[in-house]
């Protein structure tokens, strides 16, 4: 472990600064828009412009596609406050992810604690090279809240696994390169002890996908069929049964990223919006109603803003904060469900326009049906407040 | 800044728990209660003094020991946990922001060592109507030959019965709200008090041609408004942080009785309708937590946005206390209604904490005029 002293700290800062200064291009400056405006990665990767394209490669040469993993991975090695130093040096210039990886952010935390060394070497570099499009299979048909109570099986077959089963709700299965899985191995045992956790490569003959059309028109989402899939058995991650306590690992992660902690907040206070769209009268949107839900709506944001830097703190002094994921995904996409119906109130009648010329407007009408997805995807809101009651609570069962 | 407490500010939260939990519990408010509404532990103040809670926001040009608001903010959460009564609030948040905060060397002089040492104390008297509004100010104070003359009525002074001096909020002839000194034994002044639903004893203070010398303005021509709005802010804010141990103390209270009251052969807590509710309740506790540390740093720091941040803190946690109150007596079921418990004790005190510095809506109608809308 390399020791730093703050003058390192500094000097690191300001060369960072520099860096991103000369590397980053002015369009990969710009604020996303879409999941398009991505960079996904993958083994058919298609940047969507050159300077994508110069902002991905000059990364990945600094080696700063995933910057605080191992060197021996290729990650970048930096301490948590090189990397800290970097996010907000990009977020300062308003920098773009060079790539959006479910890799990075859900499956490889779970490989860096359970996987073993060989499989370390085979899967996170190439990670961090972009070059696997990862997805994740958790939920099925008929396995939605109760997660655990998954069919999809996985048969022993001496060299191989023989899968066969249903995946939904898999993002971007279509494009995805390889699938991180929940199958069931053990059928006698408790639900929760006959699980495990298998990466699927989606080339292999047996599988396919379907996309699922939402409320809100198209959607990254699809189901995922796996019709009798030989899977090695070197793929296997972790102990054959006991994948259930890496999927709750990860389920933590994903949470999180629903919830949007760590996201910095450019979006716009609903009452500066508002001035933009309601009658005033005497400097007061005359809407007294309106007026008083939009604000208790704005401040309900800002201090849940400043919760997720109380707990960050507490964290960086050793509080576990595990355990206040299940808040941040129950209290996090409850505000934005709530943010995005009051949108559509303040927004009136443009709020409503589907299909038209007018591009932005037709983006509120999908936001608004989207959204009512958050309070459901990675745990609904019900699950989560059980999650709370038990676990943190300890109410009885 | 960091949203967390550092060693010092630790040490004197678990110092203050346990002085509390031994000196001052809520056995103890009901005895005062019990005992004709007493106002305070007579042993009490002089240990708190000792304790050098009073001192705690005063400068070390006072010999305070000028550790700040975040601070003060953690003994106001143990004492709202206990429901302590003492002046802490009304002379130190409320009397000491404003005096030092004042350019009247005189008075601070004499009056900020008194309040800090315990000998005495200052209650706070701004309202004068049945909600709280600072800018109708109808009291008037008019400049005679040497001095002013202060006419008016002044409700819910918290602690006025027993102080030794007012701060007094008045209009001025130049339209102004300033803040005056006037020593509680004036002939002038006539006094009845109020217990209120927390057992708690207000005073309405009527000022009848109370004249006093020029030197007993606390605030500067021309800045009174603005000391009349720290003195809310700190007020709004410091509230906040006892309400903050009120919630803390009645939300574990209820947690314990869902985890052991057994009905339909089940405990209570069992049941997915409390546990949701329960849980929903945690997460808005959470919110509470993080504006509470947020707003007493403001206070120290003198944040740009201090306006906002008492909005932000006392409507949020006026909101949550209902909650918390009112399900706490629900989830209590029929002894949650009795006097036997103490659960009510907070629900009584909730509504009377809600009143003071303004409500939630207050506070929501005060925020959207700082964005103007």
């Amino acid at each position: 472990m390399e020791t730093t002293t703050k003058t390192d700290l500094e000097d690191f800062r300001l060369e960072t600064r520099r860096w991103l200064e000369e590397n980053c291009p002015a369009s990969m400056r710009k604020p996303i828009k879409d999941s398009n405006d991505y960079f996904w990665g993958g083994r058919n990767a298609t940047f969507t412009s050159e300077d994508q394209k110069i902002w991905f490669e000059k990364m990945l040469e600094k080696k700063w596609i995933v910057p605080y993993w191992d060197t021996q991975y290729g990650g970048g090695g930096l301490s948590k406050e090189k990397n800290n130093i970097l996010t907000q040096e990009m977020t300062r210039l308003g920098c773009r992810k060079p790539i959006f990886s479910f890799g990075i952010s859900m499956l490889g935390p779970a490989l860096h604690k359970f996987a073993n060394e060989e499989q370390k070497m085979r899967f996170l570099p190439e990670i961090t090279m972009g070059k696997t499009w990862w997805c994740q299979g958790y939920s099925e048909p008929n396995a939605g809240s109760d997660l655990a109570g998954l069919q999809t099986k996985a048969e022993d077959k001496g060299d191989h696994y023989l899968v066969t089963g249903s995946k939904v709700w898999t993002s971007y299965a279509d494009k995805a390169d390889w699938i991180f899985c929940l199958v069931r191995t053990d059928f006698e045992a408790p639900k929760h002890n006959g699980i495990s956790f298998l990466l699927i490569d989606m080339a292999s003959e047996g599988v396919s996908t379907r996309p699922i059309k939402l409320i809100s028109g198209k959607s990254p989402f699809c189901e995922t069929f796996f019709d009798n899939v030989k899977v090695p058995k070197e793929n296997l991650i972790g102990t054959l049964n006991e994948g259930w306590s890496i999927a709750k690992y990860l389920l933590t992660h994903e949470r999180q990223m629903i919830g949007g902690v760590g996201e910095t907040d450019q979006r716009r206070e609903l009452h500066d919006i508002a001035k933009d769209h309601l009658p005033m009268k005497d400097g007061k949107i005359s809407d007294a109603i309106l007026r008083s839900e939009l604000t208790m709506q704005d401040m309900n944001d800002k201090i849940f803003e400043m919760t997720i830097q109380r707990i960050m703190d507490e964290a960086k002094t050793g509080v576990n904060a595990g355990a206040l994921s299940s808040f941040f995904k129950y209290y996090g996409t409850e505000q934005n469900v709530s943010r995005m119906e009051l949108m559509t109130a303040i927004t009136g009648s443009d709020g409503l326009i589907w299909e038209g010329d007018d591009k932005d407007a037709m983006n509120q009408a999908r936001l608004f049906c989207r959204s009512k997805g958050n309070t459901i995807e990675g745990g609904t809101s019900e699950v989560q407040l059980g999650i709370i009651s038990k676990r943190i609570l300890n109410l009885p069962s | 800044m960091a949203l967390i407490l550092n060693e010092e500010q630790k040490m004197l939260k678990d110092s203050a728990n346990e002085f509390l939990a031994a000196n001052a519990p809520v056995e103890q408010f009901r005895t005062l209660r019990d005992n004709n509404y007493e106002a305070f532990d007579t042993d009490l103040w002089p240990a708190i003094v000792e304790m050098g809670w009073t001192a705690l926001t005063i400068p070390e040009e006072y010999n305070g020991l000028d550790f700040g608001y975040v601070g003060l903010g953690q003994v106001l959460e143990e004492m709202g946990r206990n429901l302590t009564k003492a002046p802490l609030l009304s002379s130190i948040v409320l009397g000491g922001t404003a005096l030092v905060h004042s350019t009247n060397a005189g008075l601070k002089s004499k009056w900020i060592p008194a309040i800090m040492n315990g000998t005495s104390r200052i209650a706070f008297a701004q309202d004068e109507k049945n909600y709280f509004d600072p800018s109708v100010i109808e009291t008037t104070a008019v400049a005679t030959a040497n001095g002013y003359q202060i006419n008016g009525t002044k409700k819910m002074v918290i602690d006025g019965a027993g102080a030794d001096a007012y701060v007094v909020v008045a209009k001025t002839e130049e339209g102004e709200s300033a803040l005056f000194l006037v020593e509680a034994d004036n002939k002038d002044i006539a006094i009845k008090t109020d217990i209120l639903l927390d057992a708690g004893t207000y005073a309405t203070l009527t000022f009848d041609n109370v004249n006093i010398a020029n030197d007993q303005r606390i605030s500067e021509p021309g800045k009174g408004d603005e000391l009349l709005n720290l003195v809310d802010n700190a007020g709004a804010i410091c509230l906040s942080a006892e309400m903050m141990g009120m919630i803390k103390a009645a939300f574990e209270q209820t947690i314990a009785y869902l985890q052991e009251r057994t009905q339909f052969g089940k405990r209570i807590g069992s049941y997915q309708a409390l546990q949701h509710r329960a849980a929903k309740i945690f997460c808005e506790i959470e919110l509470c937590k993080s504006v509470v540390i947020t707003a007493l740093q403001g206070l120290d720091n003198q944040a740009e946005n201090l306006d906002e941040l008492a909005c932000l803190s006392k409507s949020k946690l006026g909101k949550t206390l209902k909650v918390v109150s009112n399900e706490a007596m629900q989830m209590h079921g029929g002894i949650g209604v009795t006097d036997d418990v103490n659960i009510g004790f907070y629900f009584k005190r909730a509504r009377v904490a809600q009143r003071l510095f303004g409500d939630y809506n207050y506070h929501l109608d005060r925020y959207a005029r700082l964005n103007q809308y």
